[in-house]
């Protein structure tokens, strides 16, 4: 165990540094383009510069670098602000997917382009009647000569209306048990038939969509793994989901707090010195270096060569919760004030009412912490399982309650 | 001892919930919320109708004279309602104010119309991020003008006088009565996380104001001021934090996941069990708050802060885990998880965060500690 760098690693980080250094957005770059057009440009830039998804194989666009080079490269890069929130689904969830499951062919097709930020990918696998109990999902696919015709409703899809592509999962054989009726495609979202339409959520933006299937056509070639393996195929996904949005991302978080803490009173004195108030810091701190340091043991279980494991649930199970509680702490450190609405993200209110109100999304989304507890307690503490009421029954078989 | 609301406060709970449910569906609320409007004006004249603001002021002042216990069952049932009306600064903190150290010729004159509704006042006191402080209060009262600025108030778009409060010394304040539509005062309308509620920054520059009462008033008279709001909002927050539970209950006994509904799952019956847990305390303690209030009691201060922080703790995760027990549809704008999940923070930053009602709660302890010893 180290956690400094050895010679070769603080070499990496230099480099990586320089090249961060001398290629950055500047505000000219920037002037007068959204957060997605930003996003993509800075993709662009580090893929031209052999930077963009460096865990990759060369022939992919990335440079094979090693699970702590990653670390030190998230380290360096997170030093600058850039958005990469559009890319998290296609490159951390959805390639990985395809490098196990799909063809060489697709491989070739797709991941360079993901790798440059050139095509957004999204994730089609909540339906209305399956979140949580995903294999209980509807949509249909049916062969005709060597093409598929899928048809059916996804639900909470986020980003669709900015997609390219999508990996989506369906429903092959409604006869057998939930599980083993799936099977998984890769999908254009511009072809014929796709109609997209945002929900509007809570926080009053709208960044997840419903998605229409009607008769969309796709190639045979575009399926992932065997039919009636699209299980198996959702669960890459879903592991590496877990590694991908762990920590819980940006948001409020203890220098937010400490910022705040040092700038509002109590009782007159600054609220940093506030005993209660540090208290209250310390244990976030706690969760929050926790599971910074738990990533990292994961990417180092990673370079052993494991698969990303249930033991990963954890990031999102301590985070989530975690960025609600502190963006809660840090309105009421400001008192009325706290309830201000602020457009202006980078504010200290403005930063936390955002994680304020978009947590509660963060608890559901990817699995809720209900399914990430149970998950824990069967698969990594192997606890029995509860007793199923849909086990081995035939998927059209099973009560809906409706 | 008796441990219970009377018949006649029972059933003024059920008149005011069938009222509410008419006259304040969730379609009303999320009338407010998608608007451009702070409050729903029509659902205030009809509060006003009922009588609810003139609830605890006096028959002398045109009010019905009752008391406390039926004003705290008004304020849980627009808890539970989410009502987009400033009820809480007009009738919790400024017509209290005004009864508690107004002056003969200010009662008569006020009391009246805030009793029919036809007046709107807030309370001002905030000055800016953190705590506002005896000693950090920067707004001023000199030969009746006021100069200063309050941000946030509460309902501040909306009412048509405000009680302000002013530096005087580190141990007293300065209260006083301004109206609010004249050339000296303006107003900045403001948003907040729950935009059902109006706010407003107000800039007093020489304004025409009266002093509330003779003279300064001690720091500790106006914290019982706030004590005794602090009770009724308690309330509210707990009528919120129940209807939150059972709309969560519903879902979860309708919701099927695994081919069984959630609510079979033990990770949500817990989940609920342990809401409910959480009201029956802050019920308890309001109860225990309402007393205190209505028979001024000497433990005011401590009923008061127990049963803030309790209701404060109950309805922010009754909120929060109605969305959880509802997955996806929860986090939507469609659905109206999201009053509740405002409201309730809303209502917990108001007249102070739990944090400082923690503080007011142990220093009531040590107080009583002492008086005892
Ligand atoms: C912001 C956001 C973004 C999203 N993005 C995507 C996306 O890009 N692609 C996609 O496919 N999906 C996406 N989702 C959907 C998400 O995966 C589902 O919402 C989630 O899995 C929960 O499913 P559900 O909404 O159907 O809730 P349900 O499954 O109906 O759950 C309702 C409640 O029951 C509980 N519950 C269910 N089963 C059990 C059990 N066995 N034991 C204990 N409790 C249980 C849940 O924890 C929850 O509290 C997103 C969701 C959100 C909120």
């Amino acid at each position: 165990m180290d956690f400094n760098d050895t010679p070769e690693e603080a070499a990496f980080r230099t480099e990586a540094a320089r090249w961060l250094a001398d290629n950055q957005l500047t505000a000219q770059d920037t002037e007068g383009l959204s957060r997605l057009a930003i996003a993509k440009l800075w993709q662009k830039r580090k893929y031209d510069g052999g930077w963009a998804c460096i865990g990759w194989d060369e022939q992919y666009g990335g440079r094979g670098a090693t699970p702590i080079q990653r670390v030190i490269w998230g380290q360096e890069e997170e030093k600058y602000n850039v958005p990469s929130r559009f890319f998290v689904i296609g490159q951390g969830m959805i390639a990985p997917t395809i490098m196990a499951w799909s063809s060489p062919e697709c491989c070739d097709r797709f991941l360079p382009k993901l790798a440059s930020g050139e095509e957004i990918w999204c994730q089609l696998f909540s339906e209305p009647a399956s979140g949580s109990d995903l294999a209980a999902l509807r949509t249909k696919a049916e062969p005709e000569g060597d093409e598929w015709v899928i048809n059916g409703q996804k639900i909470w899809t986020s980003g669709a209306h900015y997609s390219d592509y999508g990996m989506i999962v369906t429903r092959t054989d409604p006869t057998v048990a939930k599980h083993k009726g799936l099977t998984a495609f890769l999908v254009d979202m511009k072809a014929p038939g796709v109609e997209t339409r945002p929900i509007k959520q809570l926080t009053g933006d709208s960044d997840f969509n419903e998605v229409y299937f009607t008769d969309v056509r796709v190639p045979d070639g575009f399926r992932l793994g065997d039919v009636g393996q699209g299980w198996q195929v959702a669960l890459t996904t879903l592991m590496n989901e877990r590694l991908a949005i762990g920590g819980g991302g940006s948001g409020a978080d203890v220098p937010l707090a400490m910022k705040i803490a040092r700038e509002v009173t109590i009782n007159d004195q600054p609220a940093i010195k506030d005993s209660a108030v540090r208290a209250k810091i310390a244990n976030f701190h706690v969760l929050e270096a926790g599971l910074k340091y738990n990533g990292y043991r994961a990417l180092s279980a990673l370079s052993r060569g494991d698969l990303p494991g249930p033991e990963n649930s954890i990031g999102k199970l301590v985070g989530a919760p975690k960025l609600q509680d502190i963006a809660s702490f840090c309105m009421d450190l400001l008192e009325e004030h706290g309830a201000l609405w602020s457009d202006d993200f980078e504010s200290l209110t403005g930063m936390a009412q955002r994680s304020y109100m978009g947590a509660p999304g963060l608890r559901i989304a990817g699995g809720t912490d209900e399914i990430m507890t149970n998950i824990i307690a069967e698969r990594v503490l192997g606890l029995p399982q509860d007793p199923r009421a849909d086990k081995g029954i035939p998927f059209n078989e099973v009560p809906t309650g409706n | 001892m008796n441990f219970e609301f009377s018949e006649e406060q029972l059933m003024l709970r059920e008149q005011a919930r069938g009222f509410l449910a008419q006259q304040c569906p969730p379609a009303k609320v999320r009338a407010v919320l998608d608007g451009d409007q702070g409050h729903d004006a029509d659902l205030w004249a009809r509060v006003g109708e009922m009588g609810w603001t003139a609830t605890a002021i006096p028959e002398a002042y045109g009010g019905l004279g009752l008391g406390y216990y039926e004003l705290a069952i008004i304020a849980e049932e627009l808890g539970r309602a989410v009502a987009p009306i400033p009820f809480s600064s007009s009738v919790y903190l400024a017509t209290e104010a005004l009864m508690a150290f107004g002056n003969e010729t200010q009662k008569a004159r006020w009391l009246p119309v805030l009793a029919s509704g036809e007046c709107i006042a807030t309370f001002a006191h905030a000055e800016g991020p953190g705590q506002t402080t005896a000693s950090s209060l920067a707004t001023t009262l000199s030969d009746n003008t006021l100069s200063g600025s309050k941000k946030p108030v509460v309902d501040g778009e909306c009412a048509h006088i405000a009680v302000v409060t002013c530096q005087s010394s580190s141990e007293t304040i300065q209260l006083c009565l301004v109206e609010l539509d004249q050339d000296s005062v303006s107003r900045q309308p403001l948003q907040t996380l729950d935009f059902s509620r109006g706010h407003a920054a107000i800039d007093f520059t020489n304004a025409a104001a009266q002093k509330l009462g003779d003279g300064a008033v001690s720091w500790r008279d106006f914290e019982a001021l706030l004590d005794r709001a602090a009770v009724l909002m308690a309330w509210e927050q707990l009528g919120l934090a129940d209807k939150a539970l059972e709309q969560a209950c519903d879902y979860a006994k309708q919701r099927y996941a695994f081919g069984r509904p959630i609510g079979s799952f033990q990770a949500i019956k817990h989940k609920l069990a342990g809401m409910y847990v959480k009201n029956a305390i802050a019920r308890s303690n309001a109860y225990y708050g309402a007393w205190a209030l209505a028979s001024g009691s000497e433990s005011l201060p401590l009923a008061a802060a127990t049963a803030r922080v309790a209701s404060i703790q109950a309805s922010l995760h009754a909120a929060q885990e109605n969305i959880q027990t509802h997955g996806g549809m929860g986090f939507t704008w469609e659905f109206d998880c999201q009053f509740y999940y405002r409201r309730a923070k809303l209502l917990s930053l108001a007249l102070g965060s739990e944090r400082h009602w923690q503080d007011r709660l142990v220093t009531a302890l040590e107080q009583q500690t002492a008086t005892a010893a």
